[in-house]
């Protein structure tokens, strides 16, 4: 744990709680990629590089693009914000304090964390790639299925249903 | 605090802000990133115990969290569809007026 750790760590969780209490979507997206972006960093502190990258282009790069774009495409709906958070919205915030209250408290007094390993060997690249390529085939096979499904399935949603008439003369 | 309950103290953190975000925000978009915070939360600790933790098989954290990328990718792509969908249908966002079937 060094200072850029704990820099990153301050940026993640503010970020984070900018990202889920702003009223401005669009911010709130933006505030969500600066989230991933410092995970990406507190990846590449834990020297997991390969995964600090996957995250950049996946998360920074798709999913951030893919929320400001729903955002967009589903704004001006009416004022439908006017009730901002739930009515219930002290229970919320109430549990999910607890529940980090409980986490943190029982991360920081437990003794049953394992020893510090100080310097394990890191797999290189090619080593990764081997090992997607023979052990964890079928996972990435099944994964490779599973987007083209998710992909597919998500143009169907989208797409504009067809209207009554256009299915009468079908 | 050792380095390793640095990262579990900022993954619960992260978990329970995605958490209350889900619970407390009334829009559909804003539960979708609570949803997203918390996956993100799981990933770091599998990498924060795959680098810190006790057996020397960084990989298999590794890989778990590469796929777990990858199923929220999928997630995240079929759950904004469901959004564009319900809008175009219902002209709303907001989570409590999606209640057609609530008993």
């Amino acid at each position: 744990m060094n200072e850029l750790t704990i820099i990153l760590g301050i940026l993640v969780i503010a970020s984070a709680v900018a990202a889920v209490t702003l009223r401005n979507l669009v911010h709130c997206a933006l505030c969500l990629m600066a989230t991933f972006l410092g995970l990406a960093g507190m990846y590449l502190c834990l020297d997991a590089q390969f995964v600090g990258l996957v995250q950049i282009l996946v998360y920074v790069g798709a999913v951030g693009i893919l929320l400001v774009f729903a955002i967009l495409l589903t704004r001006g709906g009416g004022k439908e914000l006017s009730p901002f958070f739930s009515s219930t919205w002290a229970v919320g915030a109430g549990l999910a304090g607890l529940i980090a209250l409980i986490f943190i408290t029982a991360i920081l007094r437990t003794n049953a964390l394992p020893p510090l390993l100080t310097d394990p060997s890191l797999p290189s690249l090619l080593q990764i790639g081997k090992r997607l390529m023979e052990q964890d085939v079928i996972v990435l096979e099944a994964m490779g299925l599973l987007l083209t499904a998710a992909a597919v399935g998500a143009i169907v949603l989208a797409m504009p249903e067809p209207s009554p008439k256009a299915e009468e003369e079908a | 605090m050792t380095s390793l309950q640095f990262f579990l103290v900022i993954s619960a953190l992260l978990f329970c802000i995605g958490l209350g975000a889900v619970l407390v925000r009334r829009h559909v978009i804003l539960a979708l990133i609570g949803v997203e915070l918390m996956l993100n939360a799981a990933n770091l600790n599998f990498l924060a115990f795959a680098r810190l933790g006790p057996h020397s098989n960084v990989m298999e954290g590794w890989m778990f969290v590469v796929f777990a990328i990858a199923v929220a990718a999928a997630e995240a792509a079929v759950g904004l569809a469901l959004v564009i969908a319900i809008y175009r249908r219902l002209r709303t966002t907001h989570l409590d007026q999606m209640d057609s079937l609530k008993g």
